[in-house]
């Protein structure tokens, strides 16, 4: 079975939210892969959320929020371009792959950049492969196996 | 202050004790020529036109000069009597033997019966050395720019050492007031710019903001007015019979608390001199709509008359359409009024010339109501209408004859043709653009501009008249390129909404905004500054930020920024964002 | 009534807390007096079967510290869990992994490779490298197996209190054992299980004395560049100071002398990372709109992942470098 990523994607209420509602009501076709968590402002998505969707498995995240100067909440979107820069950096620091990250701006009018964006950032995602956790949870089992294999 | 009564041709008059003939004589109506004598200045009989005739008690009269003549109880003047007339006339004599026959001399002349001056020069010096002008620099100016220089025959009147002053402020108060005109000012700027006169007179001191400016009421122009430059002056303070002048008026602030507020800033007219093809500020009789609307206003500089430069009627007039509008390396949209006011500029254009008139468009875009019809009737009127985009104005400097006038460069695309089209004036179309402060002003509102600078709207087509921001409306141009019926309609509804508002007494608040929990604050203070709203304010007793939920909008950019997680995005919490991402993602 | 027993215990620890708590002074005598001491590998000689022997529940309170990252951790975390009524993770290690918890950034492999191979210390061509077991003439030694990766005490273990920092406060381990002889003596209730003890829900900054006002940072410098000015907040300086995205309860000792907070006593309450936290303050606080301009801002940022995981690695979203 191929690969098919799994991608949270955050889009902002007023811009990109309204333009991927856009791009389903104009029966635009885009890739599944995208599951939408709406947020009031590009400026509410935290870091945190975006190492969580890693954590709880998410292949890449997609943060869209509207383009500088046209935010609803007048510069929301200058405070998620500096967290993402940041984020960035996070996850490089994390051995994830900094790309698994994008930020996007789309409008509301931008129904087809939307559906653009989706499909290439899927693409790449699934050019970059699965994001497999290393050891993350804890599992007592594994743990105690390794242990009776270190002859205990 | 002491009355006392005094006699002029017979009629009785009570006037203040210490005031002079002259003017007791003009509140009467009778009228005394002088030449020397200024209303709001000591009075120095130099000219000694104003010769009356005094009678006192007792029988005797003598000639006395009105101006500096003080009156007194009992006073008898008689004012055209023959011994006064021949006083006049020989001090006038003895001016214009020193002087040219400047008209005004002239004109007394005539009046008085003088057919030939006894004493004759040919001199065409024309100062009668009255001192007007250096005593208006000293005691009312106060510049002390000018005084009496060399005496006897070779008396005459300059600034010090002849030479540049200083102390000139270039008021221009001497040249105003001098009789003869021997004072001038010099024109430095020579160019006659019909159009940049927006103002009742250009570089008065006292204007009026702009005409239908409310309220109507003149202003004082500090760069221009004497009084800032050397505290003298007060003319105006003088004259003003109602004391209105306040030289202390200052810039106020007002607060006023209000419960709406509806922005109708509107909208810059584009600069088109960074299009240097169409030599806007390089040919003068290259001009913008605007300044097209200013010169045709019949109270305009021009009367209303459409003149070129030279003062001359035009033969030629080409419109270009969409200077900086459809551009893309101006602005992309359409301004939406153009293509009508340009219309309008040829049927004005057609009713008050005979010049031909040239339309260069891209598209015609006469959408309203009448629109199309107006754009028919213009065609019957003989305008000529090019498809095609200006592209060029150059100066003709071809031929003789022609120097000083253009050339407008076009391609016709509906006959395919490269054209030339000479013409007199060029009338450039500008853009309507955002006003340059829009983000500034959107900024101390709250409420946010779009890529080109208009402030946006809550929503397109649902809410064209709000903003993000409760109780803040949009009227007009502000918001984008429009005409006035929209401009209007919208303004009522501005008006409308921000009634309801009032009406209701209360706001209905969004569910979604923040709250920050105080048991978790420790007034880091990091959040303070998220706020587009300033919503957000620290309270310094309990020393935690406290959002102001009536001013909040919800986006969360303070929840995201709290290091604490002290502050819950109401109904996007981050306990819902992350039960999102795990229902998701299991 | 015999007394209760108390069993202190070192994972992946430095020894700080062990003696953190005999700072606690004079108090440490009442501590004796009051409890019984059974198990404190640090301070006296006892043996794991001594615990072993011991009924389940048998110690009234134990306080554990040090991460989790070998057989040997897990193994006694799992047995003092059985033994013990209360079970507290005791200081950063225990709580969020610490120090120790860097080893996140890296695997087993390297620090191995690096502690006994390529390490300038060593002499070239060193090659010995502890094996788990080892055949001797009495028999095998077991020697413990290094985790990949460094655990907390809560996520291998069921934990029923915390006491943050790095080491906690002596202050607050003396209130905590008040605390404790209360609860014991006078049958006051117990804390809801997982309450955060010996410090607040505020943050650093609550205690901090420093003035603080709006931030808008610039550039980041680091504590050496320069002299700090004393009253005013170490961020609006341009520190990166985890102050604010870190549970008060050590009386801001370092902010005082000039030192931005480095995060030790842990996330606050309401937050799940807090090295993700402080980044989203700090990034929030770059004065510039400009992507380049921040790019350049934020590499003025010394180590940033050390600097805001410094404590919290392991315990962070991601735990480990992936």
């Amino acid at each position: 079975m191929s690969f098919e990523p799994r991608i949270v994607g955050f889009l902002c209420n007023w811009c990109s939210y309204t333009g991927a509602d856009l791009a389903g009501t104009a029966r635009m076709k885009y890739a599944p892969n995208v599951m939408t968590v709406r947020v009031m402002c590009s400026g509410r998505v935290d870091p945190a959320f975006v190492l969580d969707s890693f954590r709880a498995g998410a292949d890449g995240v997609l943060v869209c929020g509207c383009h500088f100067g046209d935010c609803h909440y007048v510069e929301g979107n200058h405070k998620c371009m500096r967290r993402i820069a940041i984020t960035k950096r996070i996850l490089k620091g994390m051995g994830i792959q900094p790309e698994r990250l994008r930020l996007e701006w789309v409008s509301a009018s931008e129904g087809a950049r939307f559906q653009e964006v989706v499909d290439s950032f899927t693409e790449e995602i699934r050019a970059l492969g699965p994001m497999r956790l290393k050891e993350w949870a804890f599992i007592p089992e594994q743990v105690e196996a390794a242990a009776a294999a270190h002859g205990e | 202050m002491d009355k006392v009564k005094v006699t002029i041709d017979g009629q009785q008059i009570e006037v203040d004790d210490g005031s002079y003939v002259l003017e007791a004589a003009k509140s009467l109506g009778i009228e005394i020529p002088t030449l020397c004598y200024y209303p709001y200045m000591a009075p120095y009989a130099a000219c000694r036109i104003c010769c009356v005739e005094a009678h006192g008690v007792g029988g005797w009269s003598k000639i006395v000069t009105a101006c500096n003549y003080p009156v007194w109880d009992g006073l008898e003047i008689y004012t055209d009597t023959p011994r006064v007339i021949n006083a006049r006339r020989t001090n006038l004599e003895m001016l214009m033997a020193n002087c040219a026959p400047v008209p005004v001399l002239h004109r007394l002349a005539q009046q008085l019966g003088i057919t030939e001056p006894r004493w004759k020069t040919d001199t065409n010096y024309t100062c009668i050395l009255c001192g007007l002008c250096v005593r208006i620099c000293d005691e009312v100016v106060g510049a002390h720019a000018l005084a009496f220089i060399n005496r006897g025959a070779k008396r005459d009147v300059s600034t010090p050492f002849q030479l540049d002053s200083e102390s000139c402020i270039l008021c221009g108060a001497c040249a105003k007031n001098c009789p003869t005109g021997y004072i001038k000012m010099e024109e430095i700027e020579n160019r006659y710019i019909v159009h940049k006169e927006m103002n009742l007179s250009p570089n008065a001191a006292i204007t009026l903001p702009f005409r239908q400016a409310v309220p109507n009421v003149p202003q004082i122009v500090r760069e221009n007015c004497i009084h800032y430059k050397t505290g003298g002056c007060m003319v105006c303070a003088k004259v003003c019979p109602k004391d209105c002048i306040d030289y202390g008026d200052r810039p106020k602030f007002e607060e006023v608390e209000v419960g709406a507020v509806v922005v109708a800033t509107g909208f810059d007219s584009f600069d088109p001199s960074p299009m240097k093809q169409y030599g806007y500020g390089k040919y003068p009789n290259v001009i913008s709509s605007e300044e097209f609307e200013v010169m045709n206003n019949a109270a305009g500089p021009t009367g209303g008359k459409i003149v070129m430069e030279n003062g001359e009627e035009p033969r030629a007039i080409a419109i270009l359409h969409c200077i900086g509008s459809r551009d893309h390396d101006y602005h992309k949209y359409c301004s939406r009024v153009c293509c009508m006011y340009s219309l309008k500029f040829s049927h004005l254009v057609k009713e008050k010339t005979s010049a031909e008139v040239y339309q260069l468009y891209i598209d015609m875009r006469a959408f309203g109501k009448g629109y199309e019809e107006f754009y028919e009737r213009i065609l019957d009127e003989g305008v000529n209408v090019i498809r095609g985009k200006g592209a060029e104005v150059v100066p003709s400097g071809y031929r003789q004859h022609e120097e000083g006038h253009l050339i407008v460069r076009c391609e016709d695309t509906l006959i395919g043709k490269y054209r030339e089209i000479p013409v007199d004036m060029v009338i450039l179309s500008t853009a309507l653009e955002a006003r340059q402060d829009a983000k500034e002003f959107g900024r101390k509102l709250n409420i946010s501009t779009g890529a080109d600078g208009w402030f946006i709207e809550a929503h397109p087509k649902l809410a064209p008249v709000s903003t993000t921001t409760e109780g803040i409306f949009l009227a007009g141009a502000c918001q984008g390129a429009k005409d006035i019926p929209d401009s209007v309609a919208q303004g009522g509804a501005a008006a409308a909404q921000a009634m309801k508002l009032m009406a209701q007494g209360e706001v209905m608040m969004d569910a979604a905004y923040a709250v920050i929990d105080e048991a978790f604050c420790s007034g880091c203070k990091m959040c303070n500054d998220m706020c587009p709203y300033t919503a957000i304010t620290f309270d310094d007793a309990k020393k935690v930020s406290v959002v102001n939920s009536a001013l909040c909008k919800g986006c969360g950019t303070c929840v995201a920024a709290c290091p604490a997680g002290a502050i819950m995005a109401r109904n996007f919490t981050d306990e819902q964002i992350y039960a999102q991402i795990e229902g998701m993602l299991s | 009534m015999a007394k209760p027993k108390l069993a202190i215990y070192w994972a992946a620890s430095c020894g700080g807390c062990d003696i953190a708590i005999l700072d606690i002074e004079a108090k440490i005598l009442e501590v004796a007096d009051f409890f019984d001491l059974v198990f404190w590998p640090c301070a006296m000689d006892f043996k794991y079967d001594d615990v072993r022997k011991m009924q389940d529940k048998e110690i009234t309170l134990t306080l554990f510290n040090g991460a989790i990252r070998s057989d040997e951790n897990y193994e006694i975390a799992k047995l003092l869990r059985e033994k013990s009524v209360v079970l507290c993770a005791f200081g950063s290690c225990a709580s969020e992994g610490c120090i120790p918890g860097l080893a996140n950034f890296t695997d087993k492999q390297t620090i191995m490779d690096y502690v006994y191979k390529t390490s300038p210390s060593l002499e070239p061509g060193n090659n010995v490298v502890p094996q788990t077991e080892v055949k001797v003439f009495e028999g095998t030694l077991h020697i413990p197996n290094l985790w990949n990766t460094v655990r907390t005490l809560p996520q291998v273990v069921d934990v029923d209190y915390i006491i943050p920092g790095c080491p906690p406060q002596s202050n607050q381990i003396a209130a905590v054992i008040d605390a404790v002889v209360d609860i014991l003596k006078n049958g006051k209730p117990l804390p809801p299980k997982g309450t955060v003890l010996g410090a607040s829900d505020k943050c650093c900054c609550d205690e901090c004395k420093r003035k603080r006002d709006v931030k808008k940072i610039k550039k980041f410098i680091r504590p050496f560049e320069i002299v700090t000015d004393p009253e005013i907040c170490l961020m609006e300086q341009g520190m990166v100071c985890l102050g604010p995205a870190t549970r008060s309860g050590c009386g801001a000792k370092c902010v005082a002398a000039g030192v931005p907070c480095r995060g030790c006593y842990g996330l606050p309450s309401n937050i799940r990372d807090q090295g993700a936290k402080m980044a989203s303050a700090l990034a929030s606080v770059i004065d510039s709109i400009d992507e380049a301009e921040v790019e350049r801002i934020l590499d003025t940022v010394a180590d940033p992942l050390g600097t805001f995981y410094r404590f919290s690695l392991p315990a962070s979203l991601l735990r480990r470098v992936q």
